[in-house]
């Protein structure tokens, strides 16, 4: 992948993107960073945008002075930026000038004003006091009949947490407000400073059920840094595990959807299929996640010609029963009738929001990082990329279903054709104070992670922008119109993860 | 795994009157523990047949199950469900970043394990444990609240419902 850098002052910014998105540059997120360190006074923005099918990036970067620390605002041009912007305002205390709501969004409210946990002057073990007289502030319908119902962030069953006010009017949700951002454990701010080695194990911990394509999101990165070439056996196996990842995770979504209408039968058929190729992946890796399969400069171990036949004949079965449970869900009246224009997200909304992965292609937004920016073996490899046009609870739901059957045919390709040789190579030393952007298309969408190394090979600034943070915005708008008992429902169609959108 | 599973059926019959009432706390986890408590529900490993259920409030609960380690945004949270959970409040800290806050450990927005704020009754490191090893889990912390109550008890309360079985 090529990077080509266009550096302008601040007040330059609009203009520069302006000119990127009229090139067909489509928005991936904003990373901001406190380079104090390196005789730069003091913060760098860098707006990266992808050309989809020509393999580029194109970064548009700042410097704020110390001074001056404030930029024009994008969020009114591109709305997708508005989160990004919020967080550098929340974590580096840059300021994004006329951003239409800067309310806090990473740190809760009861943190205190004008202390900034990611300036490189802030120690990492740094606690603050808790701010009392602050609260949460967020629009409310008002009227007669209108009701709030607060849900979370410690939930009825086993999930993760998020903080959601209904406003209702009978059962109908008049408007949705979530907070979230309850699991932030400050990764970012941990990783700096650590060797890139140990920054693999932190990757692979952003999230439990994207381990892969996190990881691959990291060593890519690193490896575009080095200029690394990965042996082929390795990018055939890489696809391999990625794949077993988007596997495990649609399969089990697809019965996990069924959960929010109570349909039990399917709930449980899901679930064992799942934990069959969970039992799958700890049988050719150890691990029931796939952790620690992947490596910088190729992966960690070799696959066994026997052990690639056993995943041929495990997914052979697979297959067949997930064909199966499929149809008769799909045959069922009830389960029509809820998934049928609920929780529809309209194409427009979801462009505008730059969302990714399988929610963008259920509304029509024919987007896929293997597709339009190939990594690992992808481009050695023949796959669809289905999309529908609904974008309602059904489309997504086909969506993870064709998207699955894809992942049998690929992964049935990589066990025929993946050639011999070496796994792995050393990555080479690394220049201080470059940076990297490896991309991968997670079960979820789109993962970007950014990594700039500082001396001695450890990570300077890392920044990771997961699918669920670029999806997360799209849900509250989802939800108006449709009846309370809906929303667990909406919420499974999306799947989206709050451990790696909080970080 | 059988064994196991015996210990805990007659453990769960003994002690709790044939149904353990468990709740999940994510105090900030990475989701890879709550897919396996997830997975203990499934057909394979079946947790219910040993009377073991998850309930939607702390207030029905006897134990928690809590994975991740704490998190700044959620340390409210977690004290508050402790505060509700029914006596024996056995608390079982579920991974390596409950055990003692693992690969993040402490840093501005996270305070590291469970034990840091509230008292931990059995710790099942591994990233994630398997499902089998949280099911051991619930087990060693049912026996040891059902010596710490013999203990203080004497010939009390769990004595003569063991009698009755």
């Amino acid at each position: 992948m090529k990077i080509s850098r266009i550096i302008v002052a601040p007040h330059e910014l609009i203009h520069a993107c302006r000119t990127v998105i009229a090139n067909h540059g489509r928005f991936i997120t904003m990373v901001a960073s406190d380079e104090c360190g390196r005789e730069i006074d003091r913060f760098v923005v860098r707006y990266i945008f992808a050309h989809d099918g020509k393999s580029m990036l194109n970064v548009v970067e700042s410097v704020l002075t110390e001074s001056n620390c404030s930029y024009p605002t994008l969020s009114s041009m591109i709305p997708a930026a508005s989160w990004a912007e919020r967080e550098a305002h929340d974590l580096f205390g840059i300021f994004p000038e006329g951003h239409p709501d800067l309310r806090p969004l990473v740190l809760h409210d009861d943190w205190p004003e004008g202390v900034y946990p990611l300036r490189k002057d802030y120690a990492l073990r740094e606690k603050q006091e808790r701010d009392s007289f602050s609260s949460w502030s967020y629009p409310k319908v008002e009227g007669e009949g209108v009701f709030e119902v607060p849900v979370g962030p410690i939930h009825a069953g086993v999930i993760e947490p998020g903080h959601f006010r209904f406003q209702v009017m009978g059962d109908s949700v008049l408007h949705l407000e979530a907070k979230l951002f309850y699991t932030h454990r400050g990764i970012e701010k941990r990783s700096e400073g650590m060797s890139v080695v140990k920054g693999l194990y932190l990757a692979e911990r952003i999230c439990g059920v994207c381990s892969v394509s996190h990881a691959l999101s990291y060593v890519q990165a690193i490896e575009q840094i080095s200029e690394t070439r990965v042996p082929e056996r390795a990018i055939f196996l890489r696809v391999l595990f990625a794949e077993l990842e988007r596997l495990y995770n649609h399969v089990g979504d697809i019965g996990n959807m069924c959960a929010g209408i109570g349909y039990a039968y399917a709930v449980n058929h899901g679930a064992h299929l799942k934990e069959q190729l969970m039992q799958l992946n700890d049988f050719i890796v150890g691990h029931r996640f796939l952790r620690g399969s992947i490596a910088l400069g190729g992966v960690t171990e070799d696959i066994t010609e026997e052990k690639l036949r056993y995943i041929e004949t495990t997914l052979e079965r697979v297959k067949k029963e997930f064909n199966e449970i499929v149809e008769q869900i799909l045959s069922h009246d009830i389960v029509v009738n809820r998934f049928s224009n609920t929780g529809i997200l309209s194409e427009r909304i979801a462009r505008e929001l730059s969302t990714v992965g399988p929610t963008a292609r259920a509304s029509n937004y024919d987007i896929d990082v293997r597709r339009d920016l190939p990594y690992a073996a992808y481009d050695q490899l023949v796959f669809e990329v289905p999309t529908f046009m609904e974008g309602d609870v059904m489309a997504r739901f086909k969506q993870r279903f064709l998207e699955a059957r894809q992942s049998f045919q690929i992964i049935e390709q990589v066990i025929n054709r993946t050639p011999k040789g070496d796994i792995r190579v050393p990555i080479g030393d690394l220049i201080p104070y470059s940076f990297g952007i490896g991309m991968t298309e997670s079960p979820r969408g789109e993962n970007v992670h950014f990594v700039m190394v500082g001396e001695n090979n450890t990570i300077y600034r890392y920044r990771v922008r997961s699918a669920p943070y670029a999806n997360w915005p799209a849900v509250p708008i989802c939800v108006p119109g449709n009846i309370i008992p809906d929303f667990p429902l909406i919420n499974k169609s999306f799947e989206l993860c709050y451990a790696c959108c909080d970080r | 795994m059988t064994e196991i599973e015996e210990k805990l059926s007659s453990r769960i019959k003994q002690c709790f009157a044939r149904s353990l009432h468990i709740r999940h706390v994510d105090s900030g986890s990475c989701n890879g523990c709550d897919f396996e408590i997830t997975a203990l529900m499934n057909p394979v490993y079946d947790i219910q047949r040993f009377g073991i259920d998850f309930v939607a409030s702390p207030r029905h609960a006897d134990m928690l199950l809590v994975t991740g380690g704490v998190t700044r945004n959620l340390e409210a949270a977690l004290r508050k469900t402790y505060e509700a959970t029914a006596h024996p409040k056995m608390l079982v800290a579920i991974g390596g970043c409950a055990c003692g806050g693992g690969m993040f450990g402490d840093t501005y927005a996270h305070l590291g394990g469970v034990d840091k704020i509230l008292p931990v009754s059995v710790y099942v490191p591994g990233c994630p444990p398997r499902p089998q090893a949280i099911l051991e889990g619930i087990l060693h912390a049912i026996e040891r609240a059902h010596e710490l109550e013999s203990s203080r008890k004497g010939n009390g309360a769990y004595a003569a419902r063991t009698s009755n079985v």
